[in-house]
């Protein structure tokens, strides 16, 4: 079975986001970007189903700018066998939305025919949460999202999946879409002398032209803010004080 | 972030240790700190990893990378603040078994370097000695010429990794009328009669690096475990200090950044007269240049060490910075402590530990006189 993971390169989780001053967006100039996390912990399934003899090849797919190549080289290092980057964009700040994501994925997987798709349950940077839906959707397949387990067992998958309150486990029928969550896995380390070995697995470079996809988007930022800043707090000196403060300044209890 | 110099896989590289330090390191270092030393499966584990054989041939689990490389390790492992760390890990790769890589016969480096860049064989490099540092030349340590090999006498001191280490590369005087052609390299094993380790010395910083005096007692050395040619080592010796002083300008570079990183978070929150410290501008302004001195020396760390990469002669320009940097992180950690207030003299603080391992950085390696003269020699 083939399995295809779509990485998204994303600002790091470390960064401290800035705001622009024109409220048009966040601040990417000269930030440190990062796979996004969650597609990081669906490489490293896809890595062990294939250890498992479950999985016989990896692709990664990355939409995005010409960067994103290093995000499809880091899936390569890990262990990932080989990558394709879908140049749709040439400035950072232009973010693919989910729709033209998922289109061009739907073609790629025509094309290549995987068994399964594993995506990140979302991307940190929008939190759109959407992608894997829409491209279960257009492809119509079944579809596991939020997996914190998954099993393959034969033409059908066993997802465990995190909903409010517990967890839920479900089969689907393959081939499908799962979305992971934090927990399925703790993505392994891409040693050194792998890293070496990444850069020469083939990388095909492509545009969404090829897939005959328009890119251009539908979405229109209107203003992005900054969350308000906290204020600062207040030492009291007993719970007599607290209580007071609670009952006359704050008025909660 | 963009660099003329640094590649994808730099980058990766840079990924990866970042990581490390922050899951393997940072929450376990003040227990080596008490300890005294760095535990071995964590050498072991970067071992794994790659990280001990950035610059060493794939035959022997390295990558074949060249010097940026190097500066990529150090700036990650200075980043962790705790020097004592960071020095561990580097004099192995970077300074100790240099000498086994550089001079080693193809039988040598068959037998110790696949070792060495698992982990398992941890080096150390004994030159100095009570009396003498700064002035190699002026060792004492001798080896004298037997059947089978050579006997060694004398004493190292304030040798890193000393007390754990499995394979130490000695300088030793071996005769001769020319002093710079007197000094000869062995590569001594742990347990080897005649060699121990006199003491262990307590230190003001680095204080998870264990640091020794070494003794050499009638200490038989055979034949194979020569490395390079008789008469040979004070030259490799040099040749690999450039290695080494550049390493440790990089790292210093990378404490001094993460220092004014940690002090920006504090004086920005920080609250006095109606304000933040940040708010001063006597603060702001001190911060600042000192900010642009570090970007600035950085930039020519990578700088020579691409151009060492390729094969550049930079004795100059690797000394310059050797005490550049040595200097300039003693000045950081000094204004970083001040802005700290009380709460950056108290012990337990990173900013407080960083300020107590930067010391050595102006000692260590070429104190920074004996650079300035390396590079004056030059002018
Ligand atoms: C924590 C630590 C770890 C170390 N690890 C190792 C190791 O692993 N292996 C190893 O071999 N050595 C190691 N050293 C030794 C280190 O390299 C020496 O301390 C250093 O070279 C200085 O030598 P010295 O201490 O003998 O000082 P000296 O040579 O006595 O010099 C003392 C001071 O005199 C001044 N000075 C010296 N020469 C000149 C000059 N020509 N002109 C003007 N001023 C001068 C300098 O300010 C210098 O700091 C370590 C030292 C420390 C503190």
């Amino acid at each position: 079975m083939k399995v295809l993971v779509p990485v998204k390169r994303v600002i790091d989780y470390n960064v401290k986001v800035r705001v622009k001053a024109d409220s048009s967006g966040v601040d990417l100039a000269n930030v440190k970007m990062s796979m996004n996390p969650f597609d990081e912990i669906a490489v490293e399934q896809a890595i062990r189903l294939k250890e498992a003899g479950q999985a016989d090849e990896i692709v990664i797919v990355s939409i995005g700018v010409e960067k994103a190549q290093e995000t499809i080289r880091t899936a390569l290092a890990m262990g990932a066998d080989r990558g394709i980057l879908v140049k749709a964009v040439d400035n950072v700040e232009t973010d693919v939305e989910p729709l033209a994501v998922a289109k061009i994925l739907a073609k790629i997987v025509e094309e290549e025919g995987p068994g399964l798709v594993l995506c990140g349950k979302q991307a940190i940077d929008n939190d759109m949460n959407a992608t894997g839906q829409m491209l279960a959707a257009l492809l119509g397949w079944a579809q596991g999202t939020f997996a914190s387990k998954l099993a393959i067992e034969g033409d059908h998958a066993s997802v465990t999946r995190e909903v409010d309150g517990g967890l839920q486990t479900i089969k689907v029928k393959m081939p499908a879409v799962v979305t992971v969550d934090l927990r399925l896995n703790e993505p392994r380390y891409a040693s050194l002398p792998n890293i070496m070995k990444a850069k020469k697995k083939p990388l095909d470079v492509k545009t969404p032209e090829d897939y005959g996809v328009d890119v251009s988007p539908r979405l229109t930022v209107v203003s992005v803010k900054e969350p308000p800043a906290r204020k600062a707090g207040v030492k009291v000196a007993d719970v007599a004080e607290l209580v007071d403060k609670l009952k006359n300044e704050a008025g909660v209890i | 972030m963009t660099s003329p110099f640094f590649t994808g896989e730099h980058a990766m590289l840079r990924d990866q240790l970042r990581r490390f330090v922050a899951e393997e390191v940072v929450p376990h270092a003040e227990a080596w700190e008490a300890e005294g030393s760095v535990p071995r499966d964590v050498l072991r584990r970067m071992g794994e990893l790659g990280f001990l054989g950035i610059r060493y041939g794939e035959q022997w689990g390295g990558a074949d990378m060249d010097t940026l490389g190097s500066v990529v390790l150090a700036e990650e492992l200075g980043r962790s603040t705790f020097g004592g760390f960071a020095i561990t890990v580097l004099v192995h790769t970077d300074m100790a078994s240099v000498h086994v890589a550089n001079a080693g016969t193809p039988e040598q480096r068959a037998r110790w370097m696949p070792g060495i860049v698992a982990g398992e064989t941890v080096t150390a490099v004994a030159v100095t000695e009570p009396g003498a540092g700064s002035d190699v030349k002026g060792i004492a340590t001798r080896a004298e010429q037997i059947p089978g090999g050579w006997r060694l006498s004398g004493s190292k001191l304030f040798i890193t990794n000393g007390v754990h280490a499995d394979l130490v590369c000695v300088a030793a005087k071996t005769g001769g009328e020319r002093p710079s052609r007197a000094v000869t390299m062995f590569a001594v094993e742990r347990d080897t009669p005649g060699f121990r380790v006199g003491r262990v010395l307590d230190k003001q910083g680095w204080r998870c690096s264990d640091t020794a005096e070494l003794v050499f007692e009638e200490c038989f050395v055979p034949h194979e475990n020569v490395l390079g040619p008789e008469g040979g080592g004070f030259g490799a010796i040099m040749r690999n200090f450039q290695n080494e002083r550049l390493v440790i300008a990089a790292m210093a570079m990378a404490e001094a950044e993460t220092a004014l990183e940690i002090t920006l978070e504090h004086v920005k929150t920080r609250r006095a007269f109606g304000g933040t410290l940040w708010d001063r501008e006597a603060v702001r302004q001190k911060l600042a240049a000192l900010w642009g001195r570090v970007a600035a020396a950085k930039a020519m760390v990578h700088q020579v060490a691409w151009r060492d990469g390729r094969g550049e002669d930079c004795v100059r320009e690797v000394s310059a910075l050797k005490a550049l940097c040595g200097e300039l992180v003693n000045e950081v950690m000094y204004a970083c402590v001040q802005c700290h207030g009380g709460s950056g003299f108290m012990a337990d603080v990173a900013i407080n530990r960083m300020a107590r391992d930067a010391r050595v950085h102006a000692i260590g390696g070429g104190a920074t006189e004996v650079m300035l003269e390396e590079v004056a020699k030059r002018l």
